[in-house]
């Protein structure tokens, strides 16, 4: 009697599609996917429904569930210039590598006596560093003079790309160029907190505040 | 693994010597492996949703006293905040030794929710809300233009009819309450929102409240 052969296939698949399939999706992700600087302090926000997107050119303030307050300007040239500046007030002297150092940083919260040792820490061990924040009360106010310099400093090199930008034809949007001010505070932080960041704003007729919140669903327009 | 090699023809063996016919296949099961680890990678860390930001715009900070003829403000509602509480009352204040036409005021709470705040804020400021609501199906019916419809929408939030939110928080309120509250405000289309400071008589009046 003549066996039945069932033919023998091979027990591979085809992977070819499967790999195509995964490397297009790596290499999406590879390129849609934005590196955040690590920061010393991570903050939950409340959510809104407001769809600005954060803009680029910034100034902010973090506050922590603590009440800490940290300080973080987007634009290296002004970061750069800000320091110079609070540097001679405070009278800290920083070298070259510090001030480039400083100038690729994110949020920092130390006062300036600290700033030194802050920002020779490697950047792993930044977030250990302990410290009260930057001072804001009324005897040393340093958040007031940080805004008020890197505000300075941000026109300035904002007036720079402006031109720039002008020179090349386009037509710039003043506005685009002026840094915005934002607060990002923590959800759980006590408002009182950030209403004396918002009094120090205030106080160098700084009206205009943005307030970090994460997105929610707006029932006016349901998309 | 994925891969089982076969042999390369075979069977036919007259003398005539070949070359080895071997697979063209190649094992990619490791490529595979790597591919799906930078996968998840990528999938994990990415983060998509931008932080938003709501703007607000403060008054500005003016050295005088405020004026004590400014006109006495109409139609509007002051929120008392303290931590995930939230009380409201509208118009004046009237103090307890100094009590208006209907008594003293009084404190009525309610909560962050749709059914609560929203709801209030939406029969309050019914006047601009009805008003957006029939710009929008001029809009739809392409009777009335986008630029338009914003430009009138913000003069419709600035008339006095239009109803207004002053804000005091006291010592525990926490900025998730202050932004959820202003976030309410904008879904009501309220245009002037003003962040005070709050009375003594309405600390006191809050602090008795939250007794209760």
């Amino acid at each position: 009697m003549p066996k039945i052969k069932i033919p023998k296939s091979s027990p591979s698949i085809d992977m070819t599609p499967m790999v195509d399939l995964a490397f297009l999706l790596v290499t999406f992700f590879m390129l849609a996917a934005s590196f955040r600087p690590s920061e010393p302090v991570t903050v939950e926000t409340a959510s809104s429904i407001s769809d600005k997107v954060i803009p680029e050119n910034n100034i902010m303030v973090t506050l922590d569930p603590d009440g800490k307050v940290y300080f973080n300007l987007t634009n290296p040239e002004a970061r750069k210039e800000a320091l110079n500046n609070m540097a001679s007030l405070y009278k800290v002297s920083f070298n070259e590598e510090q001030i480039e150092k400083f100038a690729l940083m994110s949020t920092f919260g130390c006062t300036m006596k600290e700033l030194p040792a802050y920002i020779d820490l490697p950047g792993d061990s930044r977030k250990e560093f302990k410290t009260e924040g930057i001072p804001l009360d009324s005897l040393d106010n340093q958040l007031k003079n940080w805004i008020s310099y890197s505000q300075m400093a941000a026109l300035n090199t904002g007036k720079t790309a402006y031109e720039e930008a002008k020179q090349k034809g386009l037509a710039p949007d003043a506005d685009d160029f002026k840094p915005k001010f934002i607060i990002r505070a923590d959800g759980k932080s006590v408002y009182k907190k950030a209403e004396k960041v918002i009094d120090v704003f205030r106080e160098l007729n700084l009206n205009n505040l943005n307030f970090v919140t994460s997105s929610e669903f707006n029932p006016n327009n349901p998309n | 693994m994925a891969e089982i090699a076969e042999s390369g023809g075979g069977g036919h063996d007259k003398g005539k010597k070949r070359a080895k016919k071997s697979s063209t296949r190649v094992d990619m099961t490791p490529m595979v492996d790597l591919a799906f680890l930078l996968l998840t990678f990528f999938v994990l860390t990415s983060t998509f949703s931008k932080p938003k930001v709501m703007s607000l715009a403060y008054p500005a900070k003016i050295d005088e006293p405020v004026d004590k003829n400014a006109p006495k403000l109409n139609n509007g509602i002051t929120f008392l905040l303290s931590k995930d509480k939230i009380f409201y009352y509208t118009g004046e204040f009237y103090p307890a030794d100094r009590p208006g036409k209907d008594g003293p005021t009084k404190l009525t709470e309610t909560n962050f929710s749709a059914s609560g705040l929203r709801k209030v804020l939406a029969d309050l400021n019914s006047y601009v809300l009805l008003r957006k609501e029939g710009m929008v199906k001029k809009v739809k019916a392409k009777q009335m233009a986008d630029t338009t419809y914003t430009r009138e929408l913000e003069q419709l939030k600035g008339k006095p009819e239009a109803l207004k939110v002053l804000v005091k928080t006291d010592d525990k309120a926490l900025c998730k309450n202050f932004i959820d509250l202003i976030d309410e405000v904008k879904i009501a289309e309220i245009g002037v929102i003003a962040p005070v400071p709050m009375l003594p008589a309405e600390l006191k009046l809050l602090e008795t409240q939250l007794k209760k």
